[in-house]
């Protein structure tokens, strides 16, 4: 009663005004923070559009030049005037070394994800998971020359030599002589690069089998060895198989140690011809002569490779994420 | 009798037989699977011990921080490609940090499930699949091109691509992890939702999101093809933005292709050091940063 209604009036506006300040405020911080971050999930689609524009940008020159002769051509010339360039033979040599490498690492990054979640008690199994995840921080250039001044010898002499002295001269798959360097070695050092990611994903789609899968199997007598082959791995074949694809992407693009122990053939004599045989990869041969790129041409040919090297990883990894992400969507609702 | 008697012994038999031959087959099942921990473990505890024994020798003050001299008199060291790894790493992680922690805060705090968000998850993750290689010519066709020669730029936006989607990736699981318990103690202080995102959730997951990008530094430090493609690599250090560097990736391969011994036993020496940085990346990571467990976040980037 006392106060005068002008006070009361002023404090009231006051508040109001305070509080349409405070909320306007952060209503404004809220608005710019959530364009901020869009506008970094933005930048991060931009990045696969850049990569989309260059790789098509830095290949058409090379494809006006062959036409798509240029995916099926077997030859390599980058000699002015007399230019031609085929992705063939270095297709083939990827596929060859990732199917050897796949051939390998595969199974034994099964029997490493089984040995850690089925096997191993968890004191066990934590720091073998540990150790195996060193290997993927390891560089793959330290890979390559540990590959190229130690393991090819390894190879070439507890594994190409016997092969070939046994079986070469009858079968010529294990031709054409042991050399060290070729798709055998890579495919083999490739291996020993993939098994920690393959390893690590098998062990989260294993763990992702609801333990009533494990439940039942022991129930009826199961040892491990069946209870694994018939109850956890047909459960988890998705995953695995997505696992398995991811590995094989990997396989596909690595190229510095591929580089180093492939032996680095141009042209038709880069298709192999046997197990033992010098061949050459899509991203191995990029890797090798960007910097000596003669021409223009040249370069754009050593594009136009990556850019192959693109379409075949895209396609992998779609397949590989499909298939892994449809297993690990099951899995939660599976769980008990 | 006697018939129904030998029937039943028959089949006891049998069952000791079948019994046998699975319990061995159950054995051999082990022995595989450990077989298996150590053919990977082998070429593990051989590069580790390689790497030590031809690395440790070349390590000298001088090779750590002179440039290279002649060498097949074996002079100098790798001074410009430790700085050039340095500084390329840093620069790529001043553009993909960022990026990378604020598009793994939208997928997991504004747009869980829009459209534009399972678009910006899944191209992510099909970005973490692509060879270092074909990111490398983005650096060489974009920026190479453009500027007119290699440099420390292009390298440096060419490793931010491979840096982003493993934060984004990370950072997004992590922050999925904290509670809404947390968020809602935020805001019913009546904090703005940026601030709760940026002060609470965000550290709250802060092992997760450190653990990304640690990962990530240790991926690209390592990355070699696509520098080939973009920094070119030099004997000489730090020339400005717009010149060649070297980096010790690229300084193993050179080394490594060159057919005299103290190009080997520098490339081995380059190759402890490169293994030492990243290397203590992780360790430091994981006794340092995780050493409270909660919170902690699987790493497996798929």
């Amino acid at each position: 009663m006392t106060s005068p209604p002008s006070f009361s009036e002023s404090r009231k506006e006051r508040k109001e005004f305070l509080s349409s300040f405070f909320l306007s405020a952060k209503r404004r911080g809220d608005g710019l923070f959530k364009w901020v971050v869009i506008g970094g999930a933005a930048y991060t689609l931009c990045m696969l559009l850049l990569v989309v524009f260059s790789v098509v940008d830095g290949s058409l020159p090379i494809l006006f030049y062959q036409g798509p002769g240029f995916f099926t051509g077997t030859g390599w010339n980058p000699v002015e005037g007399r230019e031609s360039y085929g992705a063939l033979p270095y297709v083939i040599g990827t596929l060859a070394s990732s199917g050897i490498a796949m051939a390998i690492g595969v199974p034994i990054s099964l029997g490493i994800a089984v040995f850690i979640t089925e096997i191993a008690p968890a004191k066990v199994g934590t720091p073998v998971g540990f150790v195996i995840e060193i290997l993927a921080a390891i560089p793959s250039i330290v890979y390559g020359l540990w590959a190229l001044f130690v393991f090819r010898f390894w190879i070439l002499d507890y594994i190409e030599a016997p092969l070939y002295d046994t079986l070469g001269q009858s079968i010529p798959f294990f031709g054409p002589g042991p050399f060290g360097l070729d798709i055998f070695t890579a495919g083999i050092v490739l291996a020993i690069m993939i098994i920690p990611i393959v390893s690590a994903i098998s062990r989260e789609v294993l763990r992702a089998v609801p333990n009533s899968q494990r439940e039942a199997a022991y129930s009826l007598g199961a040892t491990r060895w069946e209870a694994v082959w018939h109850f956890i791995f047909p459960y988890a074949k998705a995953g695995i198989l997505g696992a398995a694809i991811l590995g094989l992407g990997r396989a596909v693009g690595e190229t510095m140690l591929v580089t180093m122990v492939i032996g680095n053939t141009v042209g038709l004599a880069a298709i192999p011809d046997g197990l033992f045989s010098p061949g050459q990869t899509l991203s191995s041969l990029i890797a090798n002569e960007f910097n000596e790129a003669a021409s223009p041409l040249h370069a754009s040919a050593l594009i136009g490779l990556g850019a192959t090297l693109f379409i075949l990883t895209m396609a992998i990894n779609i397949g590989a994420q499909l298939l892994v992400s449809r297993m690990v969507k099951v899995a939660p609702g599976a769980k008990e | 009798m006697q018939p129904r008697q030998e029937r039943k012994k028959m089949i006891q038999d049998a069952m000791v037989r079948t019994n046998a031959r699975r319990r061995l087959a159950d054995k051999l099942f082990t022995a595989v699977t450990v077989a298996c921990i150590a053919a990977a473990m082998i070429p593990l505890g051989s590069i580790l011990v390689e790497v030590v024994k031809n690395g440790a020798g070349a390590i000298t003050a001088e090779f750590l921080t002179q440039p290279q001299g002649s060498i097949i008199a074996g002079d100098g060291g790798i001074g410009p490609a430790i700085q050039g790894t340095l500084l390329v790493v840093a620069l790529a992680s001043l553009i993909g940090i960022p990026v990378g922690v604020l598009a793994g805060i939208y997928l997991s705090e504004y747009a869980r499930d829009s459209r534009f968000a399972r678009a910006v998850r899944f191209l992510n993750n099909v970005m973490t699949g692509l060879p270092s290689i074909v990111i490398g010519i983005v650096g060489y066709v974009v920026l190479v091109l453009t500027i007119g020669s290699f440099n420390i730029t292009a390298g440096a936006v060419a490793l931010s691509i491979i840096m982003i989607p493993i934060i984004v990736g990370v950072t997004e699981e992590t922050l999925k992890l904290v509670p809404n318990s947390v968020r809602e103690a935020g805001h019913s202080l009546g904090i703005p939702k940026w601030k709760v995102t940026i002060f609470i959730t965000l550290m709250a997951a802060k092992s997760g999101v450190l653990t990304g990008i640690v990962l990530a530094i240790a991926r690209i430090a390592g990355e070699t093809a696509p520098l080939i493609m973009t920094i070119l690599g030099t004997s000489l250090f730090f020339q400005g933005f717009s010149g060649p560097v070297d980096a010790l990736p690229l300084r193993i391969w050179r080394l490594a292709s060159l057919p005299y011994e103290h190009a080997h036993s520098f490339g081995w020496g380059a190759a402890l050091v490169l293994i030492l940085i990243v290397l203590s990346l992780s360790i430091v990571l994981r006794f340092v940063v995780l050493r409270r467990k909660r919170g902690r976040v699987n790493v497996v980037k798929l």
